[in-house]
């Protein structure tokens, strides 16, 4: 349910930026997902050929790189990697800690086929 | 192959909507809690503890999100406060264009607190923000001491919790200071408060902690 609002809100927003786009020939839409970013990346990849099942956009595949959770320590400036999102400095104990990466999604691009690409 | 580079959020829109949400209410000097949390943790009798200890001294609106019906906002127009029932029909969480949609059958002339309680779910409503002051939420001791790791992502986001059924706590399996330790590593900057609302405890001491932000933000 959750990855499938997310999945019509990745084509939404590209139909907001790139309006002037030909969906036809969309091949790839890429993402970066935070690994605690409370997203599934098998869950989206499914919800997004559902949405997408029956529009231009059909063809399209999602391709998801994940972005490990990483924190930095403010005391000892440790960075660490977590996958549960703890904020613990893992050397040094504290949880002084800023969040550097992990929690976002982001659409960073979409792979078009030559010729039919005009930029935003 | 040809690639156009976009480098937006996902949830942009909702985000952008927010911030219209956010300034709104900044213009109204209305300070917004989005109350969330897992079916059943006691959200809506939190609300209803609250009213009951600041109608008299404040002027509260409420926003009702759930799946289906509007039991809940019957429950609060008990208080005689203005409230709106959103109804998702099957939508798991509130969004920002939803708040704004319900804003417009709301009188916020003099209204000092908005409260909305968003969907029981302890997932999707992390995700969304609706352009609110402050995201509290509710973790309920018969749900275990572990779901601040399991749903990170929610304790991460808000910066208030309510350790609600404290009353319960001799009659289950719930470590207290384990639960309390597990949020405070996904976020060390929780603001904690331990309540239930069969025995009222401290319910006086998160109205007191409310009543701070609203005169703050005047």
């Amino acid at each position: 349910m959750h990855e499938l609002s997310l999945a019509q809100n990745i084509v939404d927003t590209i139909q907001h930026y790139v309006p002037q786009l030909d969906w036809e020939h969309v091949t790839a839409v890429r993402l970066k997902v935070g690994a605690c970013s409370g997203i599934m990346a098998d869950s989206l990849e499914f919800s997004f050929q559902v949405i997408t099942a029956h529009t231009p956009l059909r063809t399209a595949k999602l391709e998801i790189e994940t972005v490990p959770f990483r924190i930095q320590c403010l005391k000892c400036s440790n960075v660490n990697e977590s996958d549960i999102g703890d904020r613990t400095c893992t050397t040094c104990g504290t949880k002084d800690t800023k969040i550097i990466s992990g929690t976002d999604l982001h659409i960073t691009e979409i792979e078009v086929e030559e010729s039919k690409v005009q930029q935003p | 192959m040809s690639i156009v580079t976009i480098e937006r959020k996902v949830l942009q829109k909702n985000d952008e909507l927010a911030v219209q949400n956010r300034d709104e209410f900044r213009n109204r000097k209305i300070y917004v809690l989005n109350i969330v949390s897992s079916p059943g943790a006691g959200k809506t009798s939190i609300l209803e503890q609250t009213l009951e200890q600041l109608k008299r001294r404040r002027q509260i609106a409420v926003i009702e999100g759930d799946l289906q019906t509007d039991l809940d906002a019957q429950r609060i127009a008990k208080f005689g406060v203005p409230v709106v029932q959103i109804v998702t029909n099957g939508g798991c969480h509130l969004d920002a264009k939803l708040v704004q949609e319900a804003l417009s059958s709301l009188n916020l002339n003099g209204i000092q607190l908005l409260i909305i309680e968003n969907v029981g779910n302890l997932v999707c409503p992390a995700n969304y923000d609706l352009g609110e002051n402050c995201k509290v939420v509710v973790a309920s001791t018969t749900e275990g001491d572990d779901k601040p790791l399991k749903y990170p992502v929610m304790f991460r986001n808000a910066s208030v919790l309510l350790l609600n059924k404290v009353d319960l706590l001799p009659y289950i399996q719930c470590n207290l200071s384990e639960l309390k330790n597990n949020a405070l590593r996904v976020n060390p900057d929780l603001k904690i408060f331990e309540t239930s609302c069969t025995t009222k405890k401290g319910i006086t001491e998160w109205c007191a902690w409310i009543e701070n932000e609203i005169d703050k933000y005047q």
